[in-house]
């Protein structure tokens, strides 16, 4: 193949040049056109042959480009980058043409045959996606059945526990022995009392509103917040007792973390809707979303404590002796020694476990809490919004994306920063 | 003494609080049971199911035991993460090795679908694929068909189904050939120990799995027939397709969501395993006179599949968990017949969601113990 197209080619460089550049463009040039004017300049061709026009051309163009250099910077890049062999054209030209020819028909659904003015279904009219769905359902999606006029203090609770988190940040020198103090132990009982009175309320004046109502994307953010808080001190509890050299710790640590990681969490919240109940005693009632949230804490432990258990093996068994030789006992030498020096080693592991966390929460669905999947399914099914479900999940997905793609980021820079320190 | 006393008292105290935990759930259980008028036991299971369900492999309907529900229920989850394994591994390989082409498009366009796939929450993906998207798609009498003989419906997709006869003696002629096969490679190893000829293994293999069942084709009487979907009107606008098999559309949206999803783990994986192999070893293969062929069958392979294969039986087994999301959209999984539809009837919640947690428990320690024991053969043997 190779062989058969050098010989056509000519032995001129820069014949060879404007042969290859003009074929290429010709090709793009053919399906821009048929893609966005719906002009088929090649439509006079016979059947198949005008479907596979362009590819062939544009085949033709990159292998009459593909020299070894040409001294023109940018066609070097090109032939480097996306020309190197037959194959590779061929491949480029495919995606090249893929992505233009989805590209219109994405763009009008999306935004130019879009509707997002009115309030009624009447006004979505034309043939693209209908956002007017989403601004109506808007506010339903984030704060769930919570009454409208109380979307206050779910917003300043998120706030003043976002801005607490920073605090460690502003911590002076001396008080920054304190600062693992804070963040495992003061900062999730704050949290959650400011959760617990602002967004449940029922003293202070403020309304009670029963857990119920809670809902929507803000319901994710309190579920993983809560469950990441709760299993990381259990976690770390239990990759202690996984190497404990206790047998009878390690087994019992090994049995629990073994066996929450072998069943399906959509398991462990039929456990805790059906079957938790029933072990606790008669009169003693439990909110379902506590009980939900116990469920994923205890589930999501065993993960975490597997990370933890990471970090404490990449230490140096040097460490181990060092605070032994000092005289240390075993609590004395994990909590100065080696935690902190391991837990900043799984830093990127927790980061990863917490975004797996966020991704599972949409699950509580299943066991009727009305998170955002379950906002989206009621909303489906509501008589005067029928047939809108593509434009509900591809928000949601987008919402998801957004704040999964920028943790997964913020995490894979956490273990390029670690990874240099060491 | 006193060190005796430090190993054994914080060992003694984790065992009482673990006793104390289980006695009092147990003791609650027990009351709690009692005030309903519940009883713990296991005879339920050879009662009638009397419920039905929309898709089952083995014969199955209302009258048949809640235990021979739960095998089906069971082969059915099984089905989903077998099928979802097979594809979520051939899209996985495909984009994990185009991750590390040279081609910049083709680079980017597996990162940014493998960043794309990643995040967006399983549950979501399968909600978009079963509610959005395969609704979209044509009524039964509207239809075109797919391959010429398949029809992609909003009722599902139809293939033509296959009518053996003597399918035993095709299945018997086709162990036959793999048991051969595996006498071969073992004949042709020592072979090439001893006197260090190579026999073409890979043209034998390919002839006796070729020609064995087809053998049995022509002198052994077995027949295959197909039998076509055809369209059916049942009323003035009613039309289903009969004949063939139908794969519901949970089952498509299920696949589909979880092979995309788990995909782009598998192609982590591989990429990571690909790129664990220094640029020394297959020069010094090549230096040793190895061709490229054999460069890559007999040194890149087999040590990039030691890294690969551990994490992503990792990922098979998380894509069979996440399988039980089919209870999302109704699809009769293991999760969905007896955790809900058999829990609700009979009431034994702490026996139908142990049995249910304890069958994926053992699954997923089967395959553990499994990838164990391939580790411990695989592993490097430094002297």
């Amino acid at each position: 193949m190779n062989f058969s197209l050098n010989r056509i080619k000519s032995q001129n460089q820069m014949t060879n040049i404007y042969i290859g550049s003009a074929l290429l463009i010709l090709s793009i040039l053919d399906v821009f056109l048929n893609s966005f004017f719906r002009i088929n300049i090649s439509g006079s061709l016979p059947g198949n042959l005008s479907i596979f026009f362009p590819l062939i051309l544009g085949f033709l163009g990159l292998s009459y480009l593909r020299t070894e250099y040409s001294g023109y910077k940018f066609l070097d890049s090109l032939n480097k980058n996306i020309n190197t062999t037959n194959f590779n054209a061929f491949l480029t030209l495919f995606i090249t043409f893929a992505i233009l020819k989805a590209f219109p028909p994405a763009l009008s659904w999306m935004v130019l045959d879009a509707n997002i003015s009115g309030d009624t279904k009447e006004a979505c009219t034309g043939t693209g996606a209908c956002w007017t769905y989403i601004k109506v359902w808007f506010k339903r999606f984030m704060y769930g059945m919570y009454p409208n006029e109380l979307h206050w203090r779910i917003n300043s609770a998120f706030l003043l526990v976002i801005g607490l988190g920073f605090v460690g940040y502003f911590f002076k020198e001396n008080l920054k022995k304190y600062l693992a103090l804070y963040y495992v132990v003061i900062y999730p009982i704050i949290a959650f009392l400011i959760i617990y009175y602002l967004i449940s309320g029922g003293s202070f004046g403020l309304v009670w509103v029963e857990t119920g109502a809670w809902g929507g994307l803000s319901l994710t953010f309190i579920v993983s917040f809560f469950c990441l808080i709760f299993c990381f001190p259990l976690g770390m509890i239990l990759a202690l007792g996984r190497r404990s050299n206790l047998p009878a710790v390690r087994y019992i640590s090994v049995g629990y973390i073994e066996f929450w990681r072998g069943v399906p969490l959509i398991t462990v919240l039929f456990m805790s809707s059906v079957m938790f109940p029933m072990f606790l005693p008669q009169d003693f009632f439990m909110d379902k979303l506590v009980r939900v949230i116990i469920a994923i804490t205890l589930f999501e432990a065993a993960y975490c404590a597997e990370v933890i258990r990471g970090g404490l093996q990449a230490l140096p068994r040097g460490q181990y002796d060092a605070a032994k030789s000092l005289g240390m006992g075993y609590w004395k030498m994990h909590i100065f020694v080696i935690l902190p020096q391991a837990l900043k080693l799984v830093i990127p592991g927790i980061a990863n476990t917490f975004l797996a966390l966020v991704k599972d929460t949409p699950l509580i669905f299943v066991v009727g809490l009305a998170e955002i999947a379950g906002m989206l399914a009621l909303a489906k099914t509501n008589p005067k919004w029928l047939g809108f479900a593509m434009e509900g999940y591809i928000f949601a997905a987008i919402i998801f994306w957004i704040i999964c793609y920028a943790m997964s980021k913020y995490s894979y820079n956490l273990e390029d920063k670690y990874k240099t320190e060491r | 003494m006193n060190n005796k006393i430090k190993r054994f008292l914080p060992q003694l105290l984790t065992i009482l609080f673990v006793v104390f935990v289980f006695g009092f759930f147990t003791i609650n259980a027990q009351t709690n049971m009692d005030n309903r008028g519940i009883d713990f036991g296991f005879g339920f299971l050879s009662q009638e199911a009397s419920f039905d369900m929309q898709f089952t492999l083995l014969d199955y309907d209302g009258q048949d035991s809640y235990l021979w529900a739960y095998v089906v229920a069971l082969l059915n989850t099984l089905l989903v993460s077998f099928l979802g394994i097979i594809f979520c591994t051939i899209l996985g390989v495909i984009i994990g090795i185009a991750r590390l082409s040279q081609n910049f498009l083709i680079k980017n366009s597996a990162a940014w679908y493998v960043e794309f796939f990643r995040n967006i929450p399983l549950l979501l993906q399968i909600f978009f694929w079963y509610y959005a998207a395969l609704r979209a798609l044509p009524l039964p009498e509207n239809a075109q068909p797919w391959f010429g003989v398949t029809y992609m419906t909003i009722k599902g997709y139809y293939i033509p189904s296959m009518i053996w006869e003597n399918l035993n003696v095709f299945m018997s002629c086709l162990i036959a050939a793999i048991v051969a096969i595996v006498f071969i490679r073992i004949y042709a190893k020592k072979v090439q120990e001893n006197e260090g000829k190579q026999l073409p293994v890979f043209y034998i293999s390919l002839a006796l799995i070729t020609v064995l069942p087809l053998l049995s084709f022509l002198i052994g009487g077995v027949t295959l027939d197909f039998e076509m979907p055809v369209l059916k009107q049942l009323a003035q606008t009613s039309f289903i397709f009969e004949g063939g098999v139908a794969l519901p559309p949970e089952l498509i949206a299920l696949v589909l969501a979880l092979s995309l999803y788990t995909s782009t783990f598998v192609a982590e994986c591989v990429r990571a395993g690909i790129q664990g192999i220094s640029k020394g070893q297959k020069e010094a293969a090549a230096s040793v006179g190895l061709t490229p062929n054999q460069i890559l069958k007999l040194v890149v392979m087999p040590q990039a599949l030691r890294i690969i294969i551990p994490p992503t039986t990792n990922q098979y087994l998380n894509l069979t968990k996440n399988s039980s999301l089919a209870a999302a959209i109704a699809y009769p999984d293991l999760v969905l017949v007896f955790a809900g539809t058999a829990l609700m009837q009979t009431g034994k919640a702490i026996e139908i969601v142990g049995i249910t947690m304890l069958t994926y428990l053992s699954i997923s320690l089967a395959i553990a113990a499994l990838m164990n024991w391939y580790n411990k053969r695989i592993e490097i043997k430094e002297k």
